[in-house]
């Protein structure tokens, strides 16, 4: 395995190790790139993933102090954990569910599409479908996902076949399994899904792609990737010429070493990225690094979100297999006659009694919780995710009073729903319970958002510099040795679920930052 | 469909040892159908047996399950004893907090809390002091100390760890038999 000296200032240094940064790590090794990783967290590999939901989440969650302000629930029910996210080698692809999904045309240029939405600010992405398709190919080949590449979908589980039958009696046409990251046969090295049901607390088989068990020992086997766990940047350092010329960061005994580097690329995800990039200020970047347009840490997405549970007379047992099963995708086209634009989809879900309890309903007490609580082997459930507004105003910034171990600012969370995403989750939720009643439900639960998953835009990519942060290969537009592989990267979250997004833009990178180092042009 | 065997892996256990001298004292009262004896409440050491049942009260008031019986709530509350042996801020707040519900009983009622007859009466109290920090601590550590019980989940008809087991492949998944034909 490789190991890098600090003084190499020949190698590209990833922050991150999750679909973005793993992705690009691995690609960029391929191809003959020598890549130092630096990853916050700790190696666990999937034998050691913890079938329990509060154990996982003391294993694998992102608790770092962080803040958050603004009118959305999760800022009232979890004031100090914006998002469900992973501190870990494999980032968050140890706990996502595993759906795959393409964006549609329209959905990389809304504000075309939209047209004017007041309080939003739209943008067009300055890449379409059409480029996008070749390196979407590539991204389910190598995650190896369902109904893609001639691979059989999964068997639906108990959750999904309830979801199912009430869908059809409704009317709706595109119903099944997902296009999922998880092996319905043995692909790739890895076997086929168990059927577990712990998806979120990692695949402890690995039918789930994660970066973890498949990028980043891929990538090791070349020789030209060393990952290292436990090593949080702080700060990426530049030349007075404004290149970027390595990164600061805590090792795993805390102590402070520098990396020198001859590119960097920041995949820490939307929220810790624009912070590294605001903490990274200088008296050359006053407002922190890439940010002439000041958008660095704007825009934050987080989709719509919310879930309908809903109990029945008789045992469903949701929580046996895939936690995400299946899909409903009528709702995902936009049809601006619903009262909004921009779609969702609908994604069975499920949690353990312990995260049910938690997530139901947060704060609420009495026998109206109880009651419901003790529906839990009889309730089917599905998450409602969709397109959300890119609003300036929702942004990551540097918390004034709170800093983190190493004396930084943490990052601070500022959301407000957009009227546009209140009614669309309005109409989700309509629809939802129908999806359920139509199959005899006794009781349907609209449940509010959780701890945001899956975190977008705030360092987004335009056409124009003065847009955005990136332009459409990820590199910023201010420095040109300094790329963003996340999330962040988002100019709009559209309705799907975004890793296939981040791998395909990973891979795509890749291919940028290779050739552009060739051509000694980084 | 396979269904879940709801009874408590706990009591069955005590149960087939007949006597249970190794047993705790609470697991031995639930089951032999004698109710709570109030050994547990006088087990605490810097709290009060009478602050200890008034907060199983407060637990069962505040996520009433009837089919658990106490020593449920009891493993969720009995740690309050010893964080607040060893913080005393937590002491005052749990102290003032029964304190304050007493007194609200007494005035409306004309007896404490935990005496109160109908759960209707308790939660009009607690509903008054919903937003206090004594309220939400409590609610709060409920949440996951009564509901992360291993031995709770069972009889919510929830199965826990799957991986051992081989997961669900073979073991119902998919085994729904009463949908409507699609």
């Amino acid at each position: 395995m490789a190991k890098f000296d600090l003084n190499d200032s020949g190698v590209v240094v990833i922050v991150g190790s999750g679909a973005g940064g793993g992705t690009l790590g691995n690609e960029l090794a391929q191809k003959g790139v020598k890549v130092v990783i630096l990853e916050a967290g700790p190696r666990i590999e999937n034998q050691d993933f913890i079938n329990d939901e509060w154990d996982s989440f003391t294993q694998l969650a992102w608790s770092d102090a962080r803040s958050t302000s603004g009118s959305w629930r999760v800022h009232q029910d979890f004031p100090g954990l914006p998002a469900w996210i992973v501190k870990a080698v494999g980032g968050s692809t140890t706990h996502w569910a595993g759906a795959s999904l393409r964006f549609d045309e329209h959905e990389f240029k809304i504000k075309s599409a939209y047209g004017g939405i007041s309080g939003a600010n739209l943008l067009d992405w300055p890449i379409t479908l059409a480029e996008m398709e070749p390196w979407y190919a590539k991204a389910e080949d190598k995650m190896g996902v369902t109904r893609t590449n001639g691979i059989p979908g999964l068997p639906g589980n108990n959750n999904f076949k309830v979801m199912e039958a009430g869908a059809k009696k409704l009317g709706y046409k595109e119903v099944h399994t997902g296009r999922m990251a998880i092996n319905s046969e043995p692909r790739d090295g890895r076997g086929s899904c168990q059927q577990i049901g712990f998806c979120f607390q990692g695949c402890k088989s690995g039918a789930k792609w994660s970066t973890l068990y498949t990028e980043i020992p891929k990538g090791e086997a070349t020789g030209n990737l060393e990952v290292r766990p436990g090593s949080m940047v702080i700060k990426i350092e530049h030349d007075p010429s404004g290149k970027v010329t390595g990164v600061v960061y805590a090792d795993p005994t805390g102590a402070m070493q520098r990396q020198k580097a001859r590119v960097v690329a920041v995949a820490g995800n939307s929220i810790e990225s624009p912070r590294l990039l605001l903490n990274s200020a200088s008296s050359m970047f006053p407002d922190g690094l890439a940010n002439s347009s000041g958008q660095v840490g704007r825009n934050y997405m987080r989709h719509m979100t919310g879930s309908v549970y809903a109990s029945f007379e008789k045992s469903v047992h949701m929580y046996r297999g895939t936690t995400m099963a299946g899909i409903i995708r009528d709702e995902a086209k936009n049809n601006p006659s619903r009262g909004f634009v921009g779609g969702y989809e609908m994604e069975t879900l499920s949690l353990g009694l312990p995260f049910m309890a938690a997530f139901l309903n947060p704060g609420a007490w009495g026998r109206s919780f109880t009651s419901a609580i003790e529906g839990y082997p009889r309730m089917a459930g599905m998450w409602l995710v969709g397109e959300d507004m890119p609003q300036e105003t929702n942004r990551i910034t540097l918390d004034p009073k709170i800093k983190d171990k190493f004396g930084m600012p943490v990052a601070s969370v500022h959301f407000d729903d957009h009227p546009n995403d209140v009614a669309m989750r309005d109409h989700a939720y309509k629809q939802g319970s129908a999806v359920y009643e139509a199959v005899g439900a006794t009781v349907t639960y609209p449940t509010p958002p959780y701890p945001s998953t899956h975190n977008m835009g705030t360092n987004r990519m335009s056409e124009k510099p003065r847009d955005g942060v990136v332009n459409k290969f990820g590199q910023t537009h201010d420095i040109k040795n300094l790329f963003v592989s996340d999330g962040s990267q988002f100019t709009s979250g559209a309705a799907c679920n975004p890793t296939l997004t981040i791998v395909s833009l990973a891979i795509r990178q890749a291919d940028h930052i290779a050739g552009a180092m060739q051509r000694k042009e980084i | 469909m396979r269904e879940i065997d709801r009874r408590s892996k706990y009591d069955r256990r005590v149960f087939l040892k007949g006597a249970a001298v190794t047993a705790p004292a609470v697991a031995i009262a639930t089951s032999t159908g004698l109710g709570i004896t109030d050994a547990w409440a006088d087990d605490a050491s810097t709290l009060t047996p009478a602050t200890m049942k008034t907060l199983l009260k407060v637990a069962r008031d505040i996520y009433p399950h009837d089919f658990l019986g106490d020593s449920y709530y009891i493993t969720a509350v009995k740690p309050w004893d010893d964080k607040a042996a060893k913080d005393p801020a937590v002491k005052s707040l749990i102290n003032d907090g029964v304190a304050r519900l007493d007194a609200a009983a007494n005035d409306r009622h004309k007896m404490p809390y935990a005496q109160l007859a109908w759960e209707n009466d308790r939660v009009a109290l607690l509903q008054q002091i919903e937003t206090s920090v004594f309220f939400q601590k409590i609610r709060g550590d409920l949440i996951v100390s009564l509901y992360n019980n291993k031995e709770v989940w069972p009889r919510f008809g929830y199965e826990g760890s799957s991986a051992e087991h081989g997961g669900y492949l073979k073991r119902g998944f998919a085994d729904i038999d009463w949908l409507p034909k699609a």
